[in-house]
């Protein structure tokens, strides 16, 4: 029971209630920095980082912050870890961290974070907090991963740097600047849609089916 | 003066933070249903971000060259209670005005375009004056581009559209045709 318990908080950021996808929540570093996947990647793994780092500790320290003043609290943990994530990246990955550029430290302003300590991690003990925080963090990832390729694959006729198209490839030099990520993320958001759309009217059926047949 | 004024144009048409920099896209999927509150979450961002400019500049002059790694706390901190407090003197002084801005005052401050001025101006070592156009310049691009998707998707509603796409699918479709007409004005730079 336990167990079960904490797989579905982790699983449940995934699929059900992907951050991007089925909430449309931390857009702004989404479309920015997934111009290409290695980006995306660098840019979800910070966000994994500073999600679940802050979830640990908010949810550690959910009955000493007073309720006036927990959001300056959040923001503060937040900013924490967003400026350790910011410091790592640069050390270690100088010409990832020089295209974020200002996108790392706008991971502080990103919606879901800040959602996720105050609909969750304030109010659950720490081992479900961090499942669920480990759960959105690898949907958020996948999220930026998919567009990142996709947008790296159509225009740039590659994918992590390697070439995948002979040479007669055109690449859609528009999908790797800014309006790309938004058609991009309207098209993956209108598949969701259409997938759901699908999934009610199978469901209807099946209950049409069964009143008919009973 | 000339460099005032390219710092104005490029935050307001070229380099427009909503739609090539992806800045504020929370407001501006969420608040842009109708004209009219649009236009008014515009003009209260635009505000935030003047106050904001100034803010950055004096922490940036006197506080932040003896600490450069508290910035981003630094700056988050002073500019949700500056915008705090803003909003009790708005409510003291002027009613009127306060009502008409309504709930956005606290929202702007996790806007994240108010952080992403901050930065971006703090990156280009601009000046007061220099930071106080581009953050005006980046406030009425900001109004700008959510008034244009306001109109778009008032006009939207009156038309038959397919219920597969209604939604935040559109907003997006229409947001990445909007930003490819931004891109028109990016030649204004190569001259």
């Amino acid at each position: 029971m336990k167990k079960n318990e904490s797989y579905e908080e982790f699983i449940k950021g995934i699929w059900r209630d992907n951050p991007v996808f089925a909430q449309v929540l931390g857009m702004c570093p989404m479309l920015a920095v997934t111009n290409s996947a290695v980006n995306a990647i660098a840019m979800g793994g910070a966000t994994f980082f500073v999600l679940v780092g802050s979830s640990f500790l908010v949810s550690s320290f959910r009955n000493w912050i007073p309720k006036q003043v927990r959001i300056s609290c959040f923001i503060i943990i937040i900013a924490t870890f967003v400026t350790i994530a910011d410091y790592t990246l640069l050390a270690l990955v100088p010409k990832v961290h020089k295209e974020l550029g200002a996108f790392i430290p706008l991971i502080v302003a990103n919606c879901l974070i800040l959602g996720r300590q105050e609909a969750f991690a304030s109010r659950y003990p720490t081992r479900l907090a961090v499942m669920d925080a480990l759960g959105m963090a690898t949907g958020f990832l996948i999220a930026l991963f998919s567009l990142g390729a996709v947008r790296e694959i159509l225009g740039d006729g590659a994918l992590f740097g390697v070439k995948l198209f002979s040479e007669n490839f055109d690449p859609w030099i528009i999908m790797i600047l800014p309006p790309g990520g938004f058609l991009t993320l309207g098209v993956i958001l209108l598949f969701f849609n259409w997938f759901k759309f699908k999934k009610d009217e199978f469901l209807e059926q099946v209950a049409d089916a069964e009143r008919s047949g009973s | 003066m000339d460099d005032l004024l390219w710092i104005f144009i490029s935050a307001l048409l070229v380099n427009n933070f909503v739609l090539t920099y992806f800045l504020g896209l929370c407001p501006f999927l969420g608040v842009s249903n109708s004209l009219e509150t649009s236009f008014r979450l515009g003009l209260a961002t635009t505000f935030v971000m003047l106050v904001t400019a100034i803010c950055a500049w004096v922490l940036n002059t006197y506080v932040l060259i003896h600490a450069p790694y508290l910035r981003l706390i630094c700056f988050i901190v002073v500019i949700a209670s500056t915008v705090q407090f803003i909003e009790m003197l708005i409510k003291k002084l002027s009613p009127a005005l306060f009502r008409a801005m309504g709930i956005f005052l606290p929202l702007i401050t996790t806007n994240c375009a108010i952080l992403g001025l901050a930065i971006f101006a703090t990156n280009r070592g601009y000046g007061f004056w220099e930071g106080l156009v581009y953050a005006l310049g980046a406030g009425i691009g900001f109004t700008l581009a959510l008034v244009l998707l306001a109109g778009l998707r008032e006009e939207s509603e009156l038309s038959n559209i397919p219920k597969l796409i209604q939604g935040t699918a559109m907003n997006l479709i229409i947001a990445g045709i909007l930003s490819m007409a931004f891109m028109g004005f990016a030649g204004l730079f190569s001259t």
